[in-house]
């Protein structure tokens, strides 16, 4: 494991946290806004810095020289690799947008000082490879929805009731993974119950109710900042893939491709803009989860193209909803709305994030959406075309909700509804990212490419050391992904920065 | 100076220009800072004239040095070298692709001219203008595209861009709804053209039209697939070639676009757009030779098109659908010509006809105008008796094509009752016990739904 020069990747997890008592003490939210701001603007540095640093030193992962994390978490508490490198810095950009677009108006209602502490947590996961610390952070993640949810009295038996499950089978499968450790294969109730908390956290169908509930009662931006990240597709990579046997991966690819038909039909009906977008998010969401389980090389590495583009997005696309929002109200799409005139740059924008989410041509998720359809397709020759049916219904949704906001009639309104500028700034920068990732599409391809080999190379090593006490030594395993050869760290990380 | 440096030069020329006409117009917008009308309309000149004289050169350098193909590698956009995946970034130029491409230059600078006057300071002359850059690079990338993902580029640029101009009047709901209803169609089309690309990169390992279809020159390829694949892939292909230029059965949306601005009806709907279907069937016309089940196919729904659409024409009230139907009169036939393998007369036949339909409809507005032009010139009003088919058809027949042609053939009607209201109601009803179900999990509370719910 190679060394990083600093410990970037502590910084971007411990400035959050460090920040949340100073935003706790202070009473006037304008300081807190400012506070939030500094600490993550600092974390996002700090992110990017761990980003760049990994890749310069050319290796599968790298940590920090000094690791006081390991003593508590192990020797995996704290990395960064292949798969994490650019998902810190999205994440922590993720959240300074978020904050970043937060009007004055509402900063009195905002929660920053929960917002940094799920940044803290959820970089931390981003940060962790080790199983038990995956677990942890994936449950201590689930906590500032529910405190925000309580704080609105709404009722959380939804969200509480899926969370709790979730949690109780992650930690219930992987206790009796680590039971079996010496066993000649994992149990099927072992397997099933980790395929069933990522089907949970990941909102596949049938338990997916709580995604639509939490964005219908939470506020925008905490439902937008608890789902987009997909921590839950993280859950999948770490914890699912290596010790999952051909069988278990085909069964979320096919549970997450009838989600994706499944929730691209319900964004086209939906009458709330909220429960339009947790469906369209489910939609393209699950399309990263086929990818993810289809395993092959170019499935996965589809499927890494397509979750940091949805992120992106997505996000952009959450925020220009919440821009909106925030000016007329909760939406209906029953009826025509006729922005347009008031905010045409919201209008482009809803209608450039959306067109990336669905991997629309010159965006960053249109090579990666190629990429994912050809790799289910090679597995998965006739239901992989679903994918095909799937994006193009997200496509007519997505068109459907640019035409009842911002078209229709005329809308009438005695003040000024344009983007004030903090909000053109967080959705510009997404959209410069979107843009420039769709028109230079190989570092970002090739980079998610190496990352798929490397996973699948880690899948392979943990798949022989199990089979080995009673299989054969020289057998070789039948699924393509299996027959990966393990490749030998590469420049082509270099050659990205 | 070589033959080939200088095809390179052109040809990078006639692609470049609509993209920096598209970086030109759209950056600015992107930014809150739209170009003055004057700015727009000068680039727009200015790139159609590049993109014109570089066509036209090309194609007298080609003529010149005997050249019937010209293919431009720009490289691989994408490329895993050990999985044999590559998005090849190439076009050609070859005796389909130049003299369509010199008709898109042609036509959008006589639209990009006609529209300076037509939506002259109008409030949405800048969004009209970003779209027709959209559409223009769409068109000119679809037609010089080298490989099947690069076709699929632009023949989404060419939808989406479509699709928001059918839409252009978006104070009322009416344009709007029929902008829906084209990008709906064109996103199944897509779809079926997206399945089909897949198919081809798995039987020939690639999308290259020329690993495909040969080295030839259009049209003498050869096409290198089974007949049962080129059956499938060609059906497919039919499909998206259907819904991009309005055949039966998704002819309903063609007199639908004709909601947008004029410019935009002439050239998208009239000229350029409705063609591009048949276009998509003349570039994989070689695949035709392999199956005469997709020929029998190509030829049938050109022919079915071309007699429902002839029929439907008549009883238009409105000059823009009888002209919309009167357009895919001749699209049905180009279409029944490609599958009969008459590759010269359907590419001759879609210039003539795009060239014509782009005159009748930018004169459309003032057809009234033009009529008592020509009634005070011979000094009575214009008459005309009956039709050969109104002296030979009896009454009964009569009313019944009537009552048909006017509801359109109930195409668009069956595709709402069989397609869109059966799927509307399953997923209605899923979303209602969805509802059911969280209520009954968070203890009878009701969702906070549009009205109550928190905004921030």
């Amino acid at each position: 494991m190679n060394e990083l020069s600093f410990p970037w990747l502590e910084c971007a997890v411990l400035i959050p946290l460090v920040a949340v008592p100073a935003v706790l003490r202070v009473r006037d939210p304008e300081t807190a806004l400012r506070r939030t701001l500094v600490a993550s603007s600092l974390a996002f540095l700090c992110a990017v810095a761990a980003s760049v640093d990994f890749g310069w030193s050319g290796g599968f992962d790298a940590r920090a020289p000094w690791d006081p994390w390991s003593v508590l978490a192990g020797r995996d508490g704290m990395v960064i690799d292949g798969l994490s490198a650019p998902l810190l810095p999205l994440a922590a950009l993720l959240y300074l947008l978020v904050v970043v677009a937060t009007l004055r108006t509402k900063i009195r209602r905002f929660p920053f000082a929960w917002t940094l502490f799920s940044e803290s947590a959820l970089l931390a996961l981003l940060g962790c490879r080790d199983p038990w610390g995956v677990i942890g952070l994936l449950a201590i993640q689930t906590i500032p929805p529910f405190f925000e949810l309580r704080r609105r009295g709404r009722s959380t038996r939804v969200y509480t009731a899926h969370m709790l499950l979730f949690l109780g089978l992650l930690v219930g499968g992987w206790v009796m993974l680590d039971l079996e450790q010496s066993a000649t294969e994992h149990s099927i109730w072992a397997i099933g119950m980790l395929i069933g908390a990522v089907v949970i956290r990941n909102g596949s169908i049938p338990v997916h109710c709580w995604m639509t509930d939490l964005f219908e009662n939470a506020s925008f931006a905490t439902a937008l900042l608890f789902v987009t990240p997909m921590a839950g597709a993280y859950a999948a990579v770490r914890l699912v893939l290596p010790v999952a046997p051909d069988w278990a991966l085909r069964s979320i690819a096919v549970v997450s491709l009838g989600t994706s038909v499944y929730a691209a039909g319900m964004a086209l009906v939906q009458r709330d803009a909220r429960r339009f977008f947790a469906y369209l998010f489910l939609g393209n969401a699950s399309l990263v989860l086929v990818g993810l389980e289809v395993a092959t090389p170019i499935s996965l590495a589809g499927g890494l193209c397509v979750w940091l583009s949805v992120c992106m997005s997505l996000t952009g696309f959450g925020l220009t909803l919440r821009a909106i929002e925030s000016r007329t109200g909760r939406i209906s799409l029953d009826r025509y709305h006729g922005l347009y005139d008031h905010m045409p740059r919201l209008a482009t924008f809803f209608l450039l994030t959306g067109l990336a989410s669905i991997g629309f041509p010159g965006t960053v998720g249109f090579v990666g959406a190629e990429l994912l359809i050809e790799g289910v397709v090679g597995v998965y020759p006739i239901v992989g075309t679903l994918v095909v049916l799937a994006g193009a219904l997200n496509g007519i949704a997505v068109l459907k909700a640019y035409f009842r906001l911002f078209t229709g009639t005329e809308h009438l309104a005695s003040i000024s509804l344009r983007a004030r500028w903090p909000e053109r700034v967080a959705v510009l920068a997404l959209s410069v990212l979107i843009l420039c990732g769709g028109l230079w599409p190989e570092p970002g391809v090739a980079w998610r490419y190496d990352a798929a080999q490397e996973i699948i190379a880690r899948r392979r090593i943990r798949l022989a050391g199990s089979e080995r006490h009673v299989v054969e030594a020289h057998r070789v395993p039948e699924h393509p992904a299996s027959s990966i050869p393990v490749v030998p760290p590469t420049d082509r990380l270099r050659r990205v920065f | 100076m070589t033959a080939q440096s200088i095809t390179q030069v052109l040809g990078t020329c006639i692609v470049a220009a609509p993209a920096a006409l598209l970086a030109a117009l759209g950056i600015p917008s992107l930014f809150g800072e739209p170009l003055r009308e004057r700015a727009a309309v000068r680039w727009i000149h200015g790139v159609m004239a590049v993109g014109l004289l570089s066509a036209v050169a090309m194609l007298a350098v080609m003529l010149n040095a005997g050249q019937t193909l010209v293919e431009i590698r720009i490289g691989d956009w994408v490329g895993i070298e050990t999985e044999h995946f590559h998005f090849h970034v190439a076009f050609i130029f070859d005796r389909l692709s130049v003299p369509f491409v010199i008709l898109i230059y042609v036509l959008c600078g006589t639209i990009g001219k006609f529209t300076s006057r037509y939506l002259h300071r109008d409030r949405g002359f800048n969004r009209f203008c970003v779209f027709f850059a959209f559409f223009t690079l769409g068109m000119v990338v679809s037609s010089l595209a080298g490989t099947i993902e690069v076709l699929f580029l632009g023949w989404e640029l060419v939808g989406l861009s479509s699709a928001l101009l059918v839409a252009f009047f978006h104070l009322r709901s009416n344009p709007v709804r029929n902008g829906l209803r084209v990008w709906g169609v064109y996103r199944i089309a897509d779809a079926a053209f997206l399945i089909a690309a897949l198919m081809m990169h798995h039987m020939t390992g690639g999308g290259d039209f020329t690993g495909l279809m040969g080295t030839d020159a259009w049209p003498s390829g050869h096409a290198t697939i089974a007949s049962e694949q080129a059956l499938i892939v060609g059906l497919l292909l039919l499909l998206a070639a259907s819904g991009k230029s309005a055949l039966v059965p998704f002819s309903g949306w063609l007199p639908r676009a004709m909601e947008g601005p004029t410019p935009s009806s002439a050239v998208f709907y009239g000229a350029l757009s409705v063609h591009l279907g048949a276009f998509l069937l003349m570039r994989v016309s070689p695949m035709l030779d392999l199956s005469m089940g997709l020929r029998i196919a190509v030829i049938g729904l050109g022919l079915l098109t071309a007699v429902y659409s002839a029929i439907t024409e008549r009883v238009q009230t409105d000059v823009k659908s009888a002209l919309a139907f009167a357009s895919l009169t001749q699209v049905g036939l180009i279409v029944a010509e490609i599958g009969l393998g008459l590759d010269y007369v359907a590419l001759i036949h879609m210039i003539g006809h795009a060239c014509l339909r782009t005159l009748q409809l930018l004169r459309a507005p003032t057809l009234l105008r033009d009529y008592h032009m020509l009634e005070n010139a011979i000094g009575a009003r214009l008459t005309h008796g009956p039709s050969f088919w109104e002296r030979i058809v009896p009454d009964r027949f009569r009313a019944w094509f009537y009552a048909v042609a006017s509801n359109r053939g109930h195409l668009d009607s069956a595709i709402d009752d069989y397609v869109t209201a059966p799927f509307r109601a399953v997923f209605r009803w899923c979303d209602a016990m969805e509802h059911r179900w969280t209520r009954f999990l968070s203890g009878g509370e009701p969702s906070s739904g549009t009205a109550e719910g928190p905004v921030d």
